[in-house]
């Protein structure tokens, strides 16, 4: 036990820069699947016809096991290779599912008296999407948010395997050298960042919602 | 301004297979107060909203201010309509000040002419205004939302106010108190008004005349002495007869 703390201790700058490009990889495939997943889910909402064909897609999405998307990635040009954009490509795709299911559930979930009432009174479709339906299902797209952030941190330790650096890096080093120290280096940081994202990501959407 | 605040001519709807109007006509005058009465599925909500244009017609015309509804930006039509529905549909997130002052913040009245208009309002509907503008939706009792809901209606002064089941919600005691108000608020506002309701001794209250609906059809329309003492036919007179005998 003290042995492995002191190996952390002594690894403790790759471990900081490991977490750093973690970080990073998780915040750019977030950030892109928000700027795409939102507001499509929206989309959805205005032509449900499309929901289930879109929604079914991502699913599809989420059941490729990761390791086999990241292979599969690797041959296409442009998004693929070896490096940072085929992880971010991939991650971008695994948390389409959770904010395009969470937008398109939240946005259809209000009270639909207050929609009619917004319509009734004279507001423009992106009036009543901006001070209607987008504030009242911010709650529920920021849980799909968490959820995605949370199943980002896990996945992108897999990154490391398509050489996009980040925690998952030891823990393959670790693999591979069969040494549980090295594994650990890159388990513990990886977990404790999923549940401080969690927890602060969590603590938002009570902030959020308090007032419903 | 002369001729009809409001005019409905041979308007027909169907909503899938469902004729929900067939051939409707009638005129609002400026000023009057016109109740749709007829039980539920008789075509007296789809026929109110064709007039603010959340349903457009089929067949047939509908004008307002002697214009025809077509031909009208919804947006301009909605905003000089007040609307006021059974659920109210106030925004839960925002304060009743808030929720009041939505359209006149989206016309871009400024901050003091809009608080002005705010205090008003509440007032005009009686809740204080230093009691009620800071709160949210959900401390009020059905009662209260339903006045938030008549204080937004009214906000930017609209000359035409349409209310669908405004007091349906509401237990008998307040209704009827809500009623008198809005007899009241009637005589001083001056505005054309169409009023939904299902219910026969609230037409009969708030109506200068009734215009008597079924399975999308106009039966009747007239005062409610007309009404009662010459029904145009036996389902007018049953209409009467065993709604009238319901409490309230």
């Amino acid at each position: 036990m003290t042995d492995t703390l002191a190996f952390l201790l002594e690894r403790r700058s790759d471990i900081a820069e490991m977490t750093l490009e973690h970080v990073f990889l998780v915040a750019v495939s977030i950030g892109i699947a928000v700027v795409i997943g939102v507001p499509l889910g929206i989309l959805l909402t205005r032509r449900p016809s499309l929901a289930s064909p879109v929604i079914g897609f991502a699913s599809v999405m989420q059941t490729i096991p990761s390791l086999a998307l990241f292979g599969f990635l690797i041959p296409i040009p442009l998004i693929g290779g070896i490096g940072n954009t085929t992880a971010i490509v991939a991650l971008v795709l695994y948390a389409l599912l959770p904010l395009l299911r969470n937008t398109y559930a939240g946005i259809q979930s209000v009270d639909p008296a207050v929609v009619e009432a917004g319509r009734g009174m004279g507001m423009t479709d992106l009036e009543r999407l901006r001070l209607i339906e987008i504030p009242l299902s911010l709650a529920t797209i920021l849980a799909g948010i968490r959820i995605a952030t949370v199943n980002a941190i896990g996945l992108a330790t897999i990154a490391a395997a398509v050489g996009a650096g980040g925690l998952g890096t030891l823990i393959f080093r670790g693999l591979s050298m069969v040494d549980s120290r090295l594994i650990l280096a890159g388990a513990v940081p990886a977990a404790t960042l999923a549940i401080v994202a969690d927890g602060l990501l969590g603590r938002f959407e009570r902030w959020l919602g308090w007032d419903r | 301004m002369s001729g009809p605040a409001v005019e409905l001519k041979n308007v027909s709807k169907r909503f899938g297979a469902r004729q929900v109007l067939d051939r409707v006509s009638f005129r609002v005058e400026p000023a009057e107060t016109l109740v749709l009465l007829g039980s539920s599925g008789a075509g007296k909500t789809t026929a109110l909203r064709t007039i603010n244009r959340l349903v457009v017609p089929d067949e047939g015309e509908v004008e307002v201010e002697g214009r025809e509804i077509r031909a009208w930006d919804p947006i301009r039509l909605r905003r000089r309509t007040g609307y006021v529905i059974q659920d109210v549909g106030l925004l839960p997130h925002l304060t009743i000040a808030e929720n009041v002052e939505l359209i006149p913040k989206l016309e871009g009245w400024s901050p003091e002419r809009r608080s002005e208009r705010v205090r008003e309002l509440l007032a005009f509907v009686g809740l204080a205004p230093e009691r009620f503008a800071h709160k949210k939706p959900r401390e009020l009792s059905g009662g209260e939302r339903q006045r938030v809901g008549v204080a937004r209606a009214l906000a930017v002064d609209p000359p035409l106010l349409l209310m669908d089941e405004p007091f349906g919600a509401l237990d008998a005691v307040n209704r009827r108190r809500m009623q008198d108000e809005f007899l009241e608020m009637k005589q001083k506002l001056r505005k054309t008004i169409v009023i939904v309701t299902h219910d026969v001794p609230e037409a009969m209250k708030l109506g200068d005349r009734i215009a008597v609906m079924h399975g999308g059809r106009l039966l009747q329309i007239g005062s409610s002495s007309e009404i009662v003492e010459r029904p145009a036919d036996d389902f007018v007179a049953e209409l009467l007869r065993v709604e009238s005998a319901l409490p309230t």
